[in-house]
């Protein structure tokens, strides 16, 4: 047995240890990730079947006045890649809780909100990942931006904003699903609606009148609005902020409540 | 320092708007400095308990104070003066054991060096030097545990909460796991355990509490509770229900309590052992009632919980 009986608390303040855990917490996950590679590997498989399935065989049959299918195509299936990947918060959560890992974090003296502040941390660091690589695909099918390398740049920073923001609300249903399968499945009815009676895959006026609304504000046509507009070198109008407004506004509201779960689940 | 480990006040946590009562009326006191076991079937609070102690769960009514701090109002105190390991705390299956340490510990808030320090020790310690870097995945459900308890020593603290700390593991896994527990106790630490096993109890605590159904229904040493119940119990089978009637009447005198029949089979807790038994034989003989069977065994937790409450264990699994 370790005779050290005198433990050598390191002495920071409560916001430095709120960052430290935080990163412990996103370092775990993150960890995780390389042992089951596979897991990752079907993560971006998923969205490159997206490519080629609207670029080769959907794509034809979309015409766009004026600009080339897979440049419109491009940039709204980057927006629908990182809302997919926030939902591995939810996952990531249902798991832990349905391990019990969750209840061993609760009864450490660690900071209450890490463990989901790290979650959405290290899903974020995934996120970007997944993005580089789908727009590597992207290039390689034939993408020709010409916004500028600036604006693409700002392009994928409002839309890994908006998925992180998004997260909070996927660590909700993570922590309020039954398991980790049931998880998964909570969170289709919720972003079906919103990629896909989106701007992403085909113009808004093509569709029935009475979605047209709907498909025009709802916040993931907004941020493919401003990320496409961004990227091809057009106007954007007011879509750059009224995604950044929805993107602040989606975490002040699910980001308490998230935290409120959290406090609650066991 | 606190006089007692733990101190509840009539402790009570009601789950589905008070449909359940999982605790319903808990007080106990816990000394410092040695083990003392929380022995009950499933459904009978104990992880709630332990739950509550560890500021998991808030307490519906009722208060505690663990180390001298109370669950509710100073809960960050509690945590920093805890370990908690067993059935429902568990390990990162995708970190190595040495992972596994060094991310409590630094969620403990302690020094990185002392962290590092630390694990390869308990690793060592526990006798898992060797699977320091495989992930605890590929670890048995012995090593497992093993690492879990490790995971709670890491910030040293002086009260461990053990919730069924040896539940479906092997024999050889069970008696290393109570190896490493006598040897915290032996250098202070206190530890709460739960355990459905009077065996464990028997072994390890020094005081015991059983709990029935969240109340407690019987408390003191383990010798203490066998004593109410006879050191051994002689178990009888015939070859009818009849002749089990018949039996039962009499061996009565022979019996440090009343025999309890089921079908065929008399169970009579006896103090006496195997005098009990020719005893028991050499009456039934006299009387003509022929014996199918017998066998003496040391007396079990359901025994235990068929003599205080009046029903096995089982039935009242939650």
């Amino acid at each position: 047995m370790s005779e050290e009986t005198l433990v050598p608390h390191a002495q920071r303040t409560s916001l430095a240890w709120a960052i430290s855990d935080i990163l412990t917490i996103a370092r775990r996950n993150l960890l995780a990730l390389f042992r089951i590679p596979t897991a990752v590997v079907f993560s971006i498989l998923q969205p490159i079947m997206f490519v080629l399935l609207f670029r080769f065989v959907f794509g034809g049959a979309i015409p766009i006045p004026g600009i080339s299918y897979v440049n419109y195509l491009i940039p709204g299936i980057l927006v629908q890649t990182t809302i997919f990947g926030a939902v591995g918060t939810t996952i990531g959560l249902a798991e832990d809780l349905q391990k019990g890992l969750i209840e061993r974090f609760r009864a450490l003296p660690m900071s209450r909100m890490a463990v989901l502040a790290g979650r959405t941390v290290s899903d974020l660091a995934r996120n970007v990942v997944v993005l580089l690589i789908i727009t590597g695909v992207g290039f390689l099918v034939g993408f020709r931006p010409s916004g500028g390398v600036p604006a693409y740049v700002a392009a994928s920073l409002i839309m890994l904003l908006f998925a992180y923001c998004l997260s909070w609300g996927f660590a909700y249903v993570g922590l309020a699903a039954p398991n980790s399968e049931t998880a998964q499945a909570m969170t289709f009815p919720l972003i079906f609606p919103l990629t896909f009676a989106s701007g992403i895959f085909v113009p808004v006026y093509r569709m029935p009148s009475w979605l047209q609304g709907f498909a025009t504000y709802q916040p993931v046509s907004q941020v493919t609005f401003a990320v496409r507009n961004l990227m091809l070198g057009s106007p954007v109008g007011s879509t750059v902020w009224t995604s950044l407004a929805w993107s602040v506004g989606a975490i002040l509201v699910l980001a308490p409540l998230a935290v409120m779960r959290f406090r609650r689940a066991a | 320092m606190a006089e007692w480990a733990v101190e509840t006040e009539g402790l009570v946590r009601t789950f589905r708007d008070g449909e359940v009562r999982a605790l319903d009326g808990v007080s106990l006191r816990v000394p410092v400095g040695q083990v003392f076991g929380l022995l009950g079937p499933n459904g009978s609070g104990k992880t709630t308990m332990v739950r509550i102690l560890s500021t998991i769960l808030r307490p519906s009514e009722g208060s505690a104070r663990v180390n001298g701090f109370d669950v509710v109002h100073q809960s960050g105190d509690v945590r920093r003066s805890i370990g908690l390991a067993g059935q429902y705390a568990t390990v990162d299956e995708n970190l190595t054991g040495f992972e596994n340490l060094r991310m409590i510990g630094r969620l403990n808030h302690l020094e990185r060096a002392y962290v590092d320090r630390r694990a390869r020790q308990l690793l060592e310690d526990f006798g898992l030097a060797d699977a320091a870097n495989r992930t605890s995945k590929t670890y048995s459900g012995g090593m497992r545990r093993r690492l879990d308890l490790a995971a709670a020593l890491v910030a040293n603290p002086p009260l461990l909460f053990l919730d069924e700390p040896t539940t479906g593991l092997d024999p050889q896994s069970r008696q290393d796991l109570w190896a490493i527990i006598e040897g915290l106790v032996e250098r202070g630490v206190t530890v709460l355990l739960t355990t459905q096993y009077l065996e464990e109890a028997d072994r390890l605590a020094r005081q015991l509490v059983v709990l029935d159904r969240g109340r407690v229904i019987a408390e003191g040493t383990s010798a203490q509770l066998k004593e109410r119940l006879g050191a051994t119990v002689l178990t009888l089978s015939f070859h009818s229900v009849e002749d089990a009637h018949r039996g039962a009447e009499i061996v009565r005198g022979v019996g440090s309590a009343e025999a309890t029949i089921e079908g065929t089979v008399i169970d009579v807790p006896v103090d006496g052992g195997p005098a009990a038994a020719a005893e028991a034989l050499r009456r039934l003989d006299a009387a003509g009632v022929q014996v199918a069977g017998l066998t003496l065994r040391e007396p079990s937790l359901d025994d235990v919980f068929l003599h205080l409450t009046g029903h096995r264990a089982e039935e009242v699994t939650a």
